[in-house]
């Protein structure tokens, strides 16, 4: 394959149009899973993404023609840049056209090799799984390492790179018709704690021992940091500022306007993305071929900061790219590829310790939106519902299904945890970079129970 | 009716057969018993209009090549997205590193179910119009105006309409001796109308009930295939009466359901329940296991009397239909639940010898060129009852009921037990006639109980596909698209919610 900063600067020649962006994404993944103390699929692979994003100015207004190959014949750089500009020229205005942002020229890494990954970054995990599988329960699980290296660069002198490491280890493990679940994000795979995990898997078993079957209803539910993660990154993906502007979303407020500024909780609660939060960092600027309710692609290249949308228990931010803030007059904010929430310093067992009862999550599935007016979402607990009676694990419970809104969990919270890094269930496919306390909700509703294990 | 146009030649003119030489000689050479060399590209348009402004419009394409190998019995899986000779050999050894790298973690021995050897085969699926023939200029009006005819009308304060295209191409050859070529299109396209009650801070939205189908641009532009004139003529009042129409009372209650919403509830409930790989724990720790497990088969009453479930590959304009499958399996149909029976599982090479099978049934698909194939779902399907009732026959069975219309939110539990569903449209039946829209109306229930409540289904006038472009498995993740046909159908005393009170309001 040619060098993917030879793809920009063939794109960019061949451009004929009033400006031009060009974004290329190389990826090289590595990726290993199994079931039944055995490995079921794996590979590698190695792709690029090309986009082309062409701009035919007319007035103030921008007509966008935007095409992206993962084909890497050299060739069809010419192919793709004309069918850009073809469509470009064919498109209607777009709504949130704004001024390209400029820059001044390549960073000092942006000529350096495409960093890239193999099986080889299995090894460790390998030798830890190999005994895990001899041992007496069954595990699946998966993991998975990507590194994606994204190229931005325009007409008007952008010039960003920025590589992403994406790793995580999932696994489940299964004993006597009780399962569980641990998980961890790695951006390099160097110190997996595998046999922490597994240890940490057999405890969770042996707590299935004794079972409780308990019926729907409302009960005091002490919710870990991955269940926590699950919800609130549902909550910022429906934080978009043009519909809760236009009375349609949860943050719409009655009478008109958004529910910016209100208090949510008393409880100092702080809900934030910030490319730069270790270890989660996160591509630091926009990169995107085609523009949604919360991106533009006429922003590419702009700096992404840290943006509070909770702000110690008030609302404080919804999603605008520029012509949407410029448009409603609100403060630019576009979400980075992580999220964090701050408030409360207790560690998880010491939340345990001193709770009387309460039942102990372990992680959310198969979450949707059921009535959007309030954010109410559905979903089931998964791999683990556990009791706690006078400050510990007394037994496992049965599954539920839930009907919550992230806005009340929120709202009716009597106590934050400490921030740890997690790794959410449900989203983890596109959100692995989480970091969320424990919340206890003392009437966490459970519409009915769900017979799976 | 079938309109078959050929292969695009420029598909037709890649070296498929030297990259197929390449690299399947480079496996056997470094010992693999099994390879198979997969070409895929995928050619996709995403249009969304926003209150008929242009939004975005894309069109990203991908192409690579794959590899596959068993080596000592295990799985290696390589690919790439350079299409030359010395690069198809190169993946296909690197696929047998892997394999071997990995190999002490397998204790499965990978054997594959025999298929006769197809060669130089081709197959295109039935549509009328390319979408990707069509100037992107003509399809942003089409949507936008549909979009002025609903905002042009009174009760609707926003519109968002969206076009997804997606032509999809394989070649597929392995070391038998097959060589398969392919081409399919699918289009979803969809309007939804939002009404806002800024003082009462409240909105509520309805969308169109086209559903994504494997035709072409033909299902959009006009009124043909789909009576896009009649429904977004309907959805303003309708939209205004759901507004203010009485919120549902909670409690067992008969509903009616109609194709446009039961689909779905097939995919979850029957559909991902009965994937063989799920029942043997092979997507434990992500999309869940199934109920349906093998010791059950021939034996578990998994509905009543009148429910008859097949799986088929081969229905005209189903989004699953293919002429072969991604490990050269020919297409076919078969029965999974037969008189309320369970009978039946999805299968590839690999599990049809697990469960017996001398033959797999074809249902190995791969999203992308840099996804090993997985088992996905064939076009999982209730027949139509042979007494020919209309859905208003079994509206009129009802008493007191409530007669549900096009699919909305969807959920179920990692077992397929448990699920909870809503729809665009509720009406309450009274005394067997529809008496007016209710809202905040949820149906939940568990999978067994809910198929054995189904009383009575409708015939086949009734029978429609629905289905979804973004079913989701596997990790990686893949998404598959798979089409749902069924008749209108009544069940007896489903649990209904009201979605206020869940909320605790």
């Amino acid at each position: 394959m040619i060098a993917p900063q030879k793809v920009i600067d063939d794109a960019l020649a061949a451009a004929t149009v009033d400006e031009t962006i060009v974004i290329v994404r190389d990826r090289a993944e590595a990726s290993l899973r199994w079931a039944n103390s055995s490995m079921t699929t794996n590979g590698v692979s190695m792709g690029r993404s090309t986009s082309v994003l062409s701009i035919v100015w007319d007035g103030g207004t921008g007509h966008v023609g935007s095409v992206q190959t993962g084909e890497v014949d050299p060739a069809v750089i010419r192919d793709v840049v004309a069918a850009s500009e073809a469509a470009a020229r064919a498109a209607p205005g777009a709504r949130d056209s704004a001024s390209l942002i400029t820059g001044s020229g390549a960073p000092d890494d942006w000529d350096d090799a495409v960093p890239t990954t193999g099986a080889e970054v299995f090894g460790d995990l390998a030798a830890s799984l190999s005994r895990g599988f001899k041992g007496p329960d069954a595990l699946y699980g998966f993991a998975r390492h990507e590194l994606a290296t994204t190229f931005v660069a325009s007409s008007t002198g952008v010039r960003r790179r920025f590589t992403q490491p994406t790793g995580s280890v999932e696994i489940n493990a299964k004993r006597d018709g009780a399962s569980a679940w641990a998980g961890v994000g790695t951006p390099d795979f160097v110190d997996v704690p595998v046999d922490q995990l597994l240890s940490e898997l057999s405890t969770r078993l042996g707590w299935s021992k004794r079972t409780v079957s308990l019926p729907a209803g409302r009960y005091p539910t002490l919710m870990p940091p991955s269940t926590v993660a699950d919800m609130m990154i549902y909550l910022v993906w429906m934080m978009d500022g043009r519909a809760a502007q236009e009375g349609r979303t949860a943050l719409s407020a009655t009478g008109g306007g958004t529910r910016v500024g209100e208090r949510l909780t008393q409880s100092p609660v702080t809900l934030y993305s910030d490319p730069l939060a270790e270890p989660l960092q996160c591509r630091p600027f926009v990169a995107t071929s085609s523009s949604s309710e919360t991106v533009s692609v006429f922003d590419n290249g702009m700096d992404i900061s840290r943006v509070d949308w909770i702000r110690d228990g008030v609302i404080n931010a919804l999603a605008y790219p520029r012509a949407a803030a410029a448009e409603f007059g609100e403060p630019l904010a576009v979400a980075a590829d992580n999220l964090l929430m701050t408030g409360g310093d207790a560690s998880l067992d010491e939340i345990i310790a001193r709770t009387e009862r309460a039942l102990l999550l372990t992680t959310l599935w198969y979450i949707r939106t059921v009535d959007p007016t309030m954010l109410l979402l559905t979903g089931l607990t998964r791999d683990g519902v556990y009791l706690i009676e006078d400050g510990k694990v007394s037994a496992a419970v049965n599954n539920f299904r839930f009907n919550e809104s992230p806005l009340h969990l929120l709202q009716r919270a009597t106590e934050v945890g400490a921030t740890e890094i997690t790794l959410p269930r449900e989203w983890g496919d596109w959100a692995t970079r989480a970091a969320m306390p424990a919340l206890m909700i003392p009437d966490f509703y459970m519409s009915s129970v769900s017979q799976a294990q | 009716m079938r309109a078959r146009g050929g292969i695009d030649a420029d598909f037709l003119e890649l070296p498929r057969q030297r990259l197929a030489d390449a690299a399947l000689t480079a496996a056997t050479e470094a010992g693999a018993s099994h390879a198979d060399l997969r070409i895929h590209r995928t050619v996709t348009e995403v249009i969304q209009l926003r209150d008929a402004t242009l939004q975005t419009s894309v069109v990203s394409r991908e192409l690579g090549l794959a590899v596959r190998v068993i080596v000592d019995g295990t799985w290696g899986f390589a690919s790439h997205a350079e299409l030359a000779p010395e690069v198809a050999a190169d993946t296909a050894r690197r696929a047998v590193q892997v394999a071997r790298t990995l190999r002490a973690l397998n204790g499965d021995n990978v054997r594959l179910a025999s298929e006769p050897v197809y060669r130089d085969a081709e197959w295109v699926s039935s549509y009328q119009t390319d979408p990707f023939d069509v100037p992107t200029a003509d399809k942003i009006a089409v949507l936008g105006d549909y979009s002025e005819r609903l905002l042009s009308a009174d009760g609707v304060d926003h519109v968002s309409a969206g076009f997804h295209g997606v032509k999809e191409q394989t070649f597929y050859a392995d070391v038998y001796g097959s060589s398969i070529t392919q081409q399919r299109v699918r289009v979803l396209p969809s309007l939804e109308a939002v009404a806002v009650d800024a003082a009462a801070g409240s909105f509520d939205s309805m969308r169109t009930l086209a559903p994504p189908t494997a035709r072409g641009w033909e299902a959009v532009v006009d009124d043909d295939i789909w009576n896009w004139s009649g429904e977004l003529a309907e959805i303003p009042s309708l939209l205004t009466e759901k507004m203010k129409a009485p919120t549902v009372t909670p409690g067992p209650t008969d509903l009616v359901i109609d194709p446009s919403n039961l689909w779905l509830t097939i995919h979850e409930s029957i559909g991902h329940a009965t994937e063989y790989d799920r029942a043997i724990g092979y997507e434990a720790a992500y999309a869940g296991t199934s109920f349906a497990t093998p010791d059950l088969l021939g034996k578990l009453r998994y509905g009543s009397q009148v429910m008859n479930v097949t799986a088929d590959r081969t229905v005209d304009f189903g989004l699953a239909t293919v002429g072969y499958d991604d490990e050269g399996v020919a297409a076919q149909c078969w029965d999974l639940v037969d008189e309320g029976i369970f009978v039946g599982y999805q299968l590839d090479r690999v599990f049809a010898p697990r469960l017996g099978e001398t033959r797999s049934n074809g249902c190995s698909y791969a999203d992308s060129p840099h996804h090993v194939p997985i088992q996905r779902m064939a076009n999982v399907s209730l027949q139509p009852g042979n007494e020919n009732l209309s859905t208003a026959d079994l509206i009129a069975r009802v008493h007191d009921g409530i007669y549900i219309i096009g699919d909305k939110s969807w959920s179920i539990d990692m077992q397929r037990y448990n699920f909870q569903f809503t729809g665009q449209r509720f009406f309450a039946i009274r005394n067997g006639e529809l008496v007016g829209q209710l809202r905040d109306v949820a149906y939940q229930g568990t999978t067994t109980d809910f198929w054995g409540s189904l009383e009575a289904v409708g015939g086949e006038s009734t029978w429609r596909l629905g289905g979804a472009f973004n079913c989701g498995k596997a990790q990686p993740g893949q998404v598959a698209a798979v089409s749902h046909g069924c008749p209108s159908a009544l069940f007896r005393g489903v649990r209904v919610l009201n979605t206020m009170t869940e909320a605790g309001h």
